[in-house]
């Protein structure tokens, strides 16, 4: 058990490694984001009981589609140098290469969506209750680097990788998304935990069945 | 080298397909322990699809093969632990330095001592003065040792290498040459694939040639030359050498 967290570990420490002296996946999610973010902001000037209708699904919009991004650039440095293979002949369990990619994506699109959130909150002037509205961020960008990790490992190898990675991958993320914008919407509006409850419950299995279910099929993404 | 002794690679009416496409046609191949083989072959012979079968990259459709005493593909994780493997892509991270690079594989491989073993490793292929500099500074044949230092720094029995020269200058190939022969000690096995029949030569103990997916022959080196080879490879490759 030891050597496997190890193995996770060492996968961890080498993407974030690389990552920060690349910036690639935090600078393409944090500017993607926020240039979404701005433009949704000039677009959608509306009185404030509008905004809170409209805030969570410009934020999710944009986390979202940002966050594509980041899983075209996931396995980018094996992709370019022939790594992949390298890391495949590694003596490790396919799900140990899984968990520790997947920790890094969820690491890089987690820093990112919370530089942005004090620019979202100026640029759409709405009061969050940052405890939750974190929980929520955490759960659903956990469903999405789960799944999102499996789906660019198996677009690394297809020739239009960047088209395929979103149109295979945003179908099977919609209830997360939804979700998410669901149980932020409540948050905004300074509903109680109760109305929450239903919608962390749905992040939560998610998140469960996609963790599972991502880490059990990964080994045959990586075959051949 | 005797034709008895333990096997480190046994293949058996080993066959591949792509997609229709048969690569490898009913394989048989033994490589003793401690021997090194040379495998010549012209483009789409197959030498690669056998390199990545005995490197558990690819399954084989049908046959068996046995690497380090371990059958593939069930004990592929035992057989990981045991080769080494380089090809033309080096498996480096560019913007990781080299002790990084060798530090990440270290922990993969579970290397102990892994300070100790990365110096060690480092010295042998010369690059001691680059240990702290990013893999993105040094040329190909840099990267090309690196990549070597990171196949042998879990100490692998079985060392595979598929056309290691690809991409190099002369310079570079004479060095990568020179170092590939000190590592081959005789205790450990090597294979290994090339275009280059006199370099294949001078670093084997036995050469096999492989035609349209099929070990079309089999020789030791002590009872070839040179001339010799290229008219027998000439002969079953069909190519100009």
């Amino acid at each position: 058990m030891k050597d496997y967290f190890a193995g996770i570990m060492a996968v961890l420490w080498k993407d974030v490694l690389s990552e920060l002296r690349t910036k690639d996946i935090l600078l393409s999610v944090f500017v993607f984001a926020l240039l979404s973010l701005v433009i949704f902001s000039f677009a959608l000037r509306t009185d404030r009981a509008t905004v809170a209708i409209i805030a969570p699904g410009v934020l999710w919009a944009a986390f979202s589609f940002s966050g594509v991004l980041a899983l075209n650039r996931a396995f980018a440095t094996e992709r370019e140098k022939g790594s992949l293979e390298g890391l495949v002949i590694t003596p490790v369990p396919r799900d140990v290469i899984y968990f520790g990619k997947m920790l890094g994506v969820l690491l890089f699109m987690l820093a990112a969506e919370i530089m942005l959130l004090p620019v979202f909150v100026v640029l759409f002037n709405v009061a969050l209750d940052v405890p939750r509205l974190l929980l929520i961020i955490f759960l659903a960008t956990l469903g999405f680097a789960s799944v999102g990790t499996v789906f660019s490992a198996i677009a690394v190898n297809t020739r239009s990788r960047e088209i395929m990675l979103p149109v295979l991958f945003l179908p099977v993320v919609v209830p997360v998304i939804i979700s998410a914008v669901e149980a932020s919407a409540r948050v905004m509006t300074g509903d109680p935990w109760d109305s929450l409850t239903v919608w962390l419950q749905v992040l939560v299995a998610f998140d469960v069945i996609f963790v599972v279910v991502s880490s059990l099929v990964f080994e045959y993404v990586l075959e051949e | 080298m005797a034709d008895s002794g333990p096997s480190a690679v046994e293949a058996r009416r080993l066959s591949k397909d792509f997609d229709g496409h048969r690569a490898l046609r009913g394989v048989d191949l033994r490589v003793l322990e401690g021997e090194s083989l040379a495998i010549f072959g012209p483009n789409g012979s197959g030498k690669t699809t056998l390199i990545k079968i005995l490197a558990t990259l690819v399954r084989p459709t049908s046959g068996s093969v046995s690497v380090a005493g371990f059958s593939l593909p069930q004990d592929a994780l035992d057989v990981r632990r045991r080769i080494g493997v380089v090809t033309h892509q080096n498996y480096l991270y560019d913007e990781l330095t080299c002790y990084e690079n060798l530090t990440f594989y270290g922990r993969m491989y579970r290397v102990q001592g892994l300070p100790d073993r990365i110096r060690a490793v480092i010295a042998q292929v010369g690059l001691e003065a680059r240990l702290n500099d990013r893999v993105r500074t040094l040329s190909n044949g840099m990267q090309r040792r690196l990549a070597i230092a990171r196949a042998v720094l879990h100490n692998p029995s079985v060392l595979l290498l598929d056309e290691p020269e690809v991409g190099l200058d002369e310079q570079a190939v004479n060095l990568l040459e020179d170092l590939l022969s000190r590592l081959n000690d005789g205790r450990r096995t090597v294979i290994m694939t090339t275009h280059n029949l006199e370099r294949g030569l001078r670093m084997s103990d036995r050469v096999a040639v492989l035609v349209n997916g099929r070990i079309a022959y089999q020789e030791t080196r002590a009872a070839l030359d040179m001339a010799r080879l290229r008219g027998i490879y000439a002969q079953l490759a069909g190519a100009r050498v």
